[in-house]
């Protein structure tokens, strides 16, 4: 990811902003190993992790903001840009593959007309794939956000999503 | 005290509960209230049962009446007809996909008659939000066992003498690995469980977490007080909501009655639990990463020795075990390791679980004796292939296992005899295929998997599986070239002696054992450009059948004009034009076009 996409920043300078961000980092302060629950709780708030978010994190943990970068980018969890207000996961596990996973991700792009991995212009819906949910009873699955849908079909997809609009 | 004359048990699980088990138990409450029957029957939460291809489930006992499927709109004749009248409501039975013959009881259905449920026994039967319910079932004895009547070094000389192997993937011996750790010098120790269930296709792990929690919690603090550790970590992949929020329930009840925390059981040994939750890397299971993890860094694999038990989280000597590994500690500690070396074969000791899934019946977690043959797994326990279809083959082990054809069925299933067949036990992801699944698919589904999730530390793994997808992609695109079969082989080669990690040694596997036991259908791919089951959609040409009844609507929604015919006759698609997108399937309100 380029950096200037982490610019598009709505909180930047935001005091109010960092103020639950500041809230997350005295609760770890001194604790060892406390990058990752940070920037999970940071995200939990904040939708994504933005540019202004890393750089203060860096500042009060005493961490470069590059190892961060690093940390980051290297977990699927964690996200640069905005994200939509509904997470869709669909499942691409073995289990689901072999009882159509893929026709079910065709339909959620052809119905949401987006490609995996990016969020609807209106901030809806953000399509993702995940690797296992660890409920191949249930294949093909999904989840949105926490809620799992199970024994999906192409054409269960659209009353889905209409949950969720 | 109240007296209740009857439990009705509601699986909440992630399978039940993704399929209206919650909505379920809300209208039993309001029925039973209604009918002023809830004092006397009690609603209980329990765990997955390992069966959510029929939840939502509801047991009721004291008969142990199995419900499968059950919904809300079942919840009044559910009551009004068993719990007020006595009778059993045929139609919410299970029913055998072989015999079509309706199952009232529990421990009489094919899919649980196999299995020695030792692991997962409470699983489904107790509530695992309530401490009480796993002390009643003789929880926790065993840590008073080890910690008021054992040294030790008795503690880890039983384990070693169980013969217990690591149920993560590996299948080292636990007993040694503790040893190693109880040796090292150090001031400070760690314990770490290893709940990263990234297999595709793996989940008992997730269902030990979310209906047995403190099994697991038993099994680390008496492996705390054998290695001499104060402070262990579980580290759970964020996928698993549900296993985090019950484990948390239970570490604050089991310090709440002093089952964890300072001076346990007055034997002046303490012992912390903290759950650390993963943020989405597979290479986070293999245990350097998952150290490296826990310090907040990338979770990427460092080259071994030092093994963590010598030099592991925060450089201190660390014994990491996998979910089920420390599920199987307290029965060896209470019930001793003469017996549980009675169950299994000479180097394979007690049970397994297995998730079975894919092109199955029965789809769910099957706890049996190691040394069964797989045959007995699938067609007895699992009920056989979906739609009476071809058994083709299994994949055991997940990405970095192998499959298994159907003249390996009978093959005793334990560690050694699945390495020697070119598979390996893994954590125990059995996913069944049938004739309708192309082998070189399979392959590069795996592949796909391990190329996306390699960590990129190593240039083999990195680079090497990147160019081994580039080749399965051509061959099932129909562009496989003379030679792609020797280059991916070679290749394979290289990867497994050079990788840095076990998952990068093991990523080539699934492409050898499908070019082991399945190369016809990769030369069918590459020489005659075919797809002998059908699955890659380059390579397969579209026909309409008698089915057809002349209607058009193909013709019409054809982009490329391959499709002719008349209204009222049969149609016919010209499969040098077709460019196989699917669209007149879509289409067709006969079914008349299939592929092949």
């Amino acid at each position: 990811m380029s950096k200037d996409q982490t610019n598009q920043c709505c909180c930047g300078g935001n005091n109010e902003q960092f103020a639950k961000l500041d809230e997350v980092l005295v609760k770890y302060e001194g604790v060892k190993g406390a990058l990752i629950p940070v920037l999970q709780e940071a995200q939990n708030v904040y939708g994504y992790l933005s540019k202004d978010i890393i750089t203060r994190i860096g500042e009060k943990l005493g961490i470069a903001t590059s190892q961060i970068y690093g940390v980051a980018t290297f977990y699927s969890q964690f996200h640069l840009k905005p994200r939509g207000r509904n997470i869709i996961r669909v499942c691409q596990g073995t289990a689901c593959h072999v009882r159509g996973a893929k026709a079910i991700l065709q339909a959620l792009e052809d119905n949401l007309k987006i490609s995996a991995g990016s969020t609807t212009p209106d901030l809806k819906f953000t399509l993702e794939t995940v690797a296992c949910i660890g409920a191949c009873g249930l294949a093909p699955v999904l989840m949105i956000n926490d809620d799992t849908h199970g024994r999906l079909t192409p054409e269960a997809i659209p009353g889905i999503l209409a949950k969720y609009a | 005290m109240q007296h209740i004359r009857a439990h009705v048990l509601i699986c909440a699980g992630t399978g039940c509960t993704a399929s209206g088990a919650k909505r379920v138990e809300a209208a039993l409450q309001e029925e039973l209230a209604k009918k002023g029957l809830d004092k006397e029957i009690k609603i209980v939460e329990t765990g997955c049962h390992g069966f959510c291809e029929a939840g939502p489930l509801v047991i009721v006992y004291p008969e142990g009446t199995f419900y499968v499927r059950v919904q809300e709109e079942d919840v009044p004749e559910l009551v009004e007809s068993h719990l007020y009248k006595g009778r059993i409501v045929e139609r919410l039975l299970y029913k055998e996909p072989v015999t079509h013959e309706s199952v009232p009881n529990y421990n009489d259905l094919s899919f649980y008659k196999k299995q020695q449920r030792m692991v997962l026994a409470n699983c489904g039967h107790i509530n695992p939000e309530v401490i009480g319910d796993y002390i009643a079932s003789g929880g926790y004895e065993a840590l008073a066992k080890a910690l008021t009547g054992m040294s030790p070094t008795e503690v880890v000389a039983e384990v070693k003498k169980s013969g217990l192997r690591g149920r993560g993937g590996g299948g080292f011996p636990t007993g040694m690995k503790w040893g190693f750790t109880q040796n090292a010098v150090g001031d400070k120790k760690y314990v770490v469980c290893n709940a990263d269930e990234g297999d595709p296709g793996a989940f008992m792990d997730r269902s030990v977490l979310e209906g047995d929690p403190h099994r697991v919690i038993e099994g680390m603090a008496i492996c705390g007080y054998a290695i001499g550790a104060d402070e262990g970590y579980l580290y759970v992949r964020a996928e698993y909501p549900l296993a985090i929020k019950r484990l948390r329930i239970a570490i604050d009840q089991a310090e709440e009655m002093g089952l964890l925390g300072e001076n346990i059981f007055g034997s002046g040994f303490n012992f912390r639990l903290k759950i650390k939750e993963g943020a989405g890397a597979f290479v986070c299971g293999e245990e350097t990463a998952l150290l490296a993890s826990i310090e907040g860094k990338r979770g990427m694999p460092r080259p071994r020795p030092p093994f963590p038990a010598i030099s592991g989280l925060w450089g201190k000597p660390t014994n990491i075990n996998n979910v089920e590994t420390f599920a199987n500690i307290p029965q060896i500690i209470n019930k001793g390791s003469a017996w549980y070396a009675s169950i299994g074969t000479e180097k394979s000791k007690g049970t397994k679980v297995f998730a079975l899934t894919g092109r199955i019946n029965h789809t769910g977690l099957a706890e049996v004796p190691m040394g069964i043959s797989m045959r007995e797994i699938i067609f007895d326990i699992g009920g056989g292939i979906i739609g009476g279809k071809k058994f083709k083959a299994v994949q055991i082990g997940g990405p970095s296992g192998g499959c298994l054809p159907e003249q390996l069925l009978d093959l005793p299933v334990d560690y050694d005899s699945l390495i020697q067949v070119g598979a390996m036990m893994g954590s125990g992801g059995l996913v069944v295929m049938d004739e309708t699944t192309c082998m070189v698919d399979l392959a590069k589904f795996f592949l796909a998997f391990t190329q996306a999730e390699s960590c990129g530390k190593c240039t083999p793994c990195r680079e090497g599986t990147k160019r081994m997808l580039e080749i399965l992609n051509r061959i099932t695109e129909g562009n496989g070239k003379e030679g792609d079969i020797e280059l991916l082989e070679e290749m394979s080669r290289n990867i497994k002696n050079t990788a840095l990690c076990g998952l990068g040694q093991t990523a080539p596997n699934p492409v050898l054992s499908t070019l082991r036991y399945f190369r016809n259908e990769y030369e069918a791919h590459i020489t005659e450009k075919r797809c002998p089951a059908g699955a890659c959609s380059a390579l397969t040409g579209y026909s309409i059948t008698e089915l057809c009844k002349g209607c058009g609507l193909c013709k019409k929604s054809c982009p490329v004009e391959a499709i002719s015919g008349e209204i009222k006759g049969r149609h016919n698609i010209n499969s040098e034009a077709c460019i196989k997108c699917g669209a007149c399937i879509a289409k067709c309100p006969f079914k008349a076009i299939i592929k092949g």
